[in-house]
């Protein structure tokens, strides 16, 4: 050690600070101060919103994750703050620190918090699926958790009656290169191709394809279901508040899946009744040509006109049906 | 090896790598389908945009994949076909669209797709007569692609050719005539696209020309 450097405690006698505690105690007003900052002012603005029961869900898990973690963060910022000053090198002191492995209670400590911490995430992250029901996510044809008085999925193509509000209203979600369209069949079995819910209302999304995989994902509504060909994926949610909805496919579907996305809305529920209304009557020539409602549709009935065409030497663009060469490579 | 022969010979290496990427970037960025401008042919709010359907092309015509189902949009300043999808129209303009149908038809997969919307009055025309709801499966008229922006809520069935044309672009031949028009919007980049399956051989008949600009789908430019 050089004559003119800054003496250590240990060198001088002098009894080495409690740095763990200090360490906590920083640790501990920064936390105190943090979490609630993240909980009731950045907490509100988290996304998805609050537009339905399964967003206000998702919020609350984001703000439940925010507030566990930083105190995690802020102990790692504080501990690299506080060793960058306190336990600098100084000039002229070449002394080695003490050893800090074989530590058993630092160690229990560190795995033992990391367990709880891990822990209790698994847990509280499992209960969490299943209030609310699917937590806005695809269950598949038979899910698991549904809401109170929500019909089989089975049994829901059979379920044609009209719609009572308080009941679930069922939407069917179509997808299809490249667009998405919703099928009501509640409501005299119309197709749209803009999605508009009623609020305070149960809500079955049953989701399918007419061609590749795709993803329903409605941000703000808390809702993403995978939508595959000849499937039935089953989402809830319980629309809480009015506003405007964004759809957006989030599966990697072909040329124009970045533009795959429209808009949708939560309205009142009788400016949604006058809409059902209205469009029922301006889209009943539509409706009397759509297939019966099904929860999914076989997009192989085209390949078997198309083959029919083909036979009668009605040589079109194909629609879709493959001959024995086909598949090929293009 | 030398010094300098070493410094050559890294020299070139650098260039051809240079000159290759240079190539790939021009290449992709001008390489593609030519757009078509209608801006200068608008005259009284209105635009006039003619297209054709064929079920293949020329190869002398269309190079890269002439057995590929294929749109064509008409030059308006020559008068020739052009094999692209890209077209210029002017903002807050009555489009009226024309599209001539060389193609067979092909069933539509959902029947949504049969429905006229976005177009002023919701009609388009098949020869003349008006049309709202078309069933693509039974007819009486039958479809061979649809004309579709989505962002706009434009979507056209086009009705059936009575035959196929084999050597597009096609000026001789019987086809089907199918009109409509809207109302561009404001300025930007809308892309449309068939909605009917009917890329051949590919998956679900959505490959292959559905999924290739200057084939099947394409963008409607509009300029302020």
């Amino acid at each position: 050690m050089a004559a003119d450097a800054a003496p250590s405690p240990a060198a001088t006698g002098a009894a080495e600070p409690r740095h763990g505690l200090r360490i906590f105690l920083i640790w501990l007003v920064a936390s105190a101060i943090a979490d609630p900052l993240l909980w009731f002012v950045l907490g509100p603005h988290m996304p998805p919103g609050a537009m339905t029961d399964a967003a206000a869900s998702q919020q609350v898990d984001l703000n439940v994750m925010a507030v566990m973690s930083a105190p995690v963060t802020i102990f790692v910022i504080i501990y690299f703050i506080y060793a960058l000053v306190v336990w600098r090198h100084r000039e002229g002191d070449d002394e080695d620190g003490p050893a800090i492995h074989g530590n058993a209670r630092i160690s229990a400590l560190w795995i033992g918090g990391t367990a709880v911490i891990v822990l209790s995430l698994f847990v509280y992250g499992t209960v969490r699926l299943i209030s609310p029901p699917g937590a806005g996510g695809g269950e598949g044809n038979t899910p698991v958790w549904r809401p109170a008085g929500a019909p089989a999925a089975a049994a829901l193509a059979a379920q044609t009656s009209a719609w009572q509000p308080g009941s679930v209203l069922q939407v069917q979600v179509i997808a299809q290169q490249w667009w998405f369209t919703y099928r009501y069949p509640q409501l005299g079995g119309f197709e749209t191709t803009h999605l508009m819910l009623p609020v305070g209302q149960e809500i079955q999304f049953n989701v399918t394809s007419l061609d590749v995989i795709h993803s329903f994902w409605a941000y703000q509504l808390g809702v993403k279901a995978d939508a595959n060909p000849q499937l039935n994926n089953v989402a809830y949610v319980k629309t809480e508040h009015t506003g405007s909805v964004v759809v957006r496919c989030s599966e990697l579907c072909g040329l124009w899946h970045g533009a795959m996305f429209d808009y949708g809305k939560v309205m009142p529920l009788a400016q949604f009744q006058a809409w059902a209304a209205s469009t029922r009557t301006q889209l009943v020539a539509l409706t009397t040509e759509l297939p019966p409602y099904a929860l999914t549709y076989d997009a192989n009935a085209v390949k078997q006109l198309g083959k029919a065409f083909h036979q009668a030497g009605l040589f079109g663009a194909g629609g879709g049906y493959y001959g024995p060469q086909y598949p090929v490579s293009p | 090896m030398s010094v300098s022969a070493r410094a050559v010979t890294l020299l070139v290496a650098f260039l051809a790598v240079v000159a290759g990427a240079f190539f790939i970037v021009i290449h992709y960025l001008l390489g593609g389908p030519p757009t078509v401008d209608y801006t200068s042919s608008a005259s009284g709010g209105q635009v006039n945009v003619t297209m054709q359907t064929d079920a293949s092309s020329n190869p002398q015509a269309v190079a890269d994949h002439p057995t590929w189902v294929s749109y064509f949009i008409k030059s308006p300043q020559t008068g020739a076909w052009l094999h692209t999808t890209l077209f210029t129209v002017p903002a807050h303009t009555r489009v009226n669209v024309t599209i001539l149908g060389y193609d067979g038809s092909t069933p539509i997969r959902n029947q949504v797709w049969g429905h006229v919307t976005g177009t002023i009055g919701d009609v388009a025309y098949y020869g003349g007569k008006p049309v709202q709801v078309v069933n693509g499966w039974n007819g009486p008229y039958l479809i061979q692609h649809t004309f579709a922006i989505p962002a706009l809520g434009v979507s056209v069935p086009v009705e059936a050719g009575p035959g196929t044309c084999l050597t597009g672009p096609c000026t001789n031949k019987a086809h089907s005539t199918t009109t409509f028009s809207f109302m561009s919007p404001s300025a930007g980049t809308y892309r449309w696209q068939c909605f009917i399956p009917c890329g051949l051989s590919f998956l679900y008949g959505n490959g292959g020309p559905m999924s290739t600009i200057g084939y099947m789908s394409g963008n409607m430019q509009v300029v302020g």
